[in-house]
């Protein structure tokens, strides 16, 4: 595997520099990886979850690159999906809201 | 020494993975006509039916003319019958003469011509059996790997694909373009989001402005039209598999086209080099389409990564299933060809590449896919809408 498994194969990092991991297993509140870090809600197989804080409008990090923006603060421990990160790209609608704002 | 498999040398020296007729019908007026004379003429001969009108912008209609062109001329076709209801504004005889281009014999029916839907299956039977009993006497003769052109592309992707499947086929990818062949992937609203990561390996500058022209086109296209990609990239699908962003997607996306430098980038449905190392091509995201792209393009085989489970194939090309999905592996076993899982469970990338590349040359050589045993053939042609049309204006 390319990534870095975390815990006992809870979670894998794909890049050095991230602040996501990704769930290999359905995970829990409760549940910890490693010493440090305390799941807070469930992470279904395959999603996201926060690695350490993440302030309202930060980067989210995957692979090394951003792959977008926190929308609310983050906690770590926390399930990061659309419902608290959000693109960059893409956006017409907000294009169409500066259109509209000028 | 390089890989080696058996295939079909064509008149224009390229060599084909399969040897079938296929029936190509110019319009959605023949398409269900063309699909009844497949189904009656035996396994070797198989229809493209697509949903193009009988009339079709010019810009729309050289489009649709290429991919029907191109995918008569794709190596793994022995001969070609191409249908018409005979008014259509595409004309057969022109897609005819341009398969025969690359030396396989293709012939013309008009529907209209002949009487109607009975007289055409009939006749379209009869003529597809004698194009079949023509191109038989083809025998599988030693090729190499060099001469493979194999399209990657991914669907009904989760986060299983950008960790698993897909850099396993990259690895393939990067296997074949070792020993001298071609990898294509596709999907340029797909890149949005790691288009610096591709830019910085395109071999010259001339492609490097392509391709981010083209990402800036596919995103401007949102834009224009004042809509948040975010409904549609990623699909819902996609997002309850876990992918969040267009920009996780894509980063996970443009994995499966291996670690080697960008040679260049073609038009959708354009030809792709022989020996070309990685090429990249213009197409929406939408996989059947984005799959015909290709091999119109000339690509003989496909591989298609899926995470949640697509089980599409192509009438034409042998499409390999790859799935990084350990679910999916137990629950579609009978849909999937290869298991990338071993990724997940800690297995590594290189293993899972060559098992993807050993596949890639036994399907090359015959064997047969899960989509091709179950006859599984989506085929459709990517038209180009009224707001793409407005858009190049636009742009003028």
């Amino acid at each position: 595997m390319k990534g870095e498994v975390l815990g006992d194969g809870d979670a894998l990092l794909m890049h050095a520099g991230d602040n996501v991991a990704t769930a290999l297993e359905d995970l829990e509140p409760g549940d910890t990886i490693g010493d440090e870090l305390t799941i807070t809600s469930d992470v279904p197989f395959g999603h996201k979850l926060a690695l350490e804080a993440i302030d309202e409008g930060g980067d989210v990090v995957k692979y090394g690159e951003v792959i977008g923006a926190a929308s609310e603060a983050i906690a770590a421990g926390e399930w990061v999906h659309t419902h608290n990160c959000e693109s960059k790209r893409g956006r017409g609608d907000l294009a169409a809201q500066e259109v509209s704002n000028a | 020494m390089t890989a080696t498999f058996s295939g079909y040398r064509r008149p224009d020296g390229r060599i084909g993975v399969r040897n079938h007729v296929a029936v190509i019908p110019t319009s959605v007026a023949v398409s269900s006509i063309a699909k009844r004379i497949a189904d009656s003429s035996g396994e070797h001969v198989r229809a493209t039916p697509h949903q193009m009108g009988t009339s079709q912008p010019k810009r729309a209609r050289e489009q649709t003319e290429r991919v029907l062109t191109g995918v008569g001329q794709n190596p793994n076709v022995a001969a070609a019958l191409v249908l018409e209801l005979g008014t259509e504004s595409i004309d057969a005889e022109a897609i005819a003469d341009g398969i025969t281009e690359s030396g396989v014999p293709a012939e013309t029916m008009s529907v209209r011509e002949v009487g109607g839907t009975s007289a055409a299956i009939e006749e379209g039977s009869e003529r597809a059996a004698q194009l079949r009993a023509a191109s038989e006497d083809a025998r599988r003769e030693e090729a190499d790997a060099s001469e493979l052109i194999f399209g990657v592309e991914c669907g009904g992707s989760d986060a299983t694909s950008g960790i698993a499947a897909n850099p396993s086929v990259g690895a393939a990818c990067d296997l074949l373009i070792e020993d001298g062949g071609t990898a294509t992937f596709s999907e340029t609203p797909e890149f949005i989001g790691a288009e610096h990561v591709l830019a910085d390996r395109c071999t010259d500058e001339e492609t490097r402005e392509r391709l981010l022209e083209r990402v800036d086109q596919r995103e401007a296209l949102a834009e224009l039209m004042g809509v948040d990609m975010r409904g549609a990239q990623p699909t819902p699908g996609n997002q309850e598999g876990g992918l969040t962003t267009i920009e996780e997607k894509s980063l996970g996306a443009i994995v499966k086209g291996g670690t080697t430098p960008v040679e260049g980038m073609v038009d959708y449905a354009e030809p792709l080099p022989v020996g070309g190392g990685l090429v990249l091509m213009d197409t929406p995201g939408y996989d059947v389409e984005s799959v015909v792209g290709k091999i119109a393009g000339g690509a003989q085989v496909i591989a298609f990564t899926t995470g949640r489970g697509s089980t599409t194939g192509n009438p034409l090309a042998p499409v390999i299933k790859v799935t990084g999905n350990p679910r999916t592996w137990q629950r579609m076993a009978s849909n999937m060809d290869v298991n990338a899982s071993t990724v997940v469970e800690g297995g590594s990338i290189a293993e899972a590449g060559e098992r993807v590349y050993d596949t890639l040359l036994s399907v090359a050589d015959g064997q047969q896919t899960a989509a091709e045993m179950r006859r599984l053939e989506e085929f459709a042609i990517n038209e180009i809408q009224p707001n793409e049309l407005a858009a190049e204006e636009v742009r003028g």
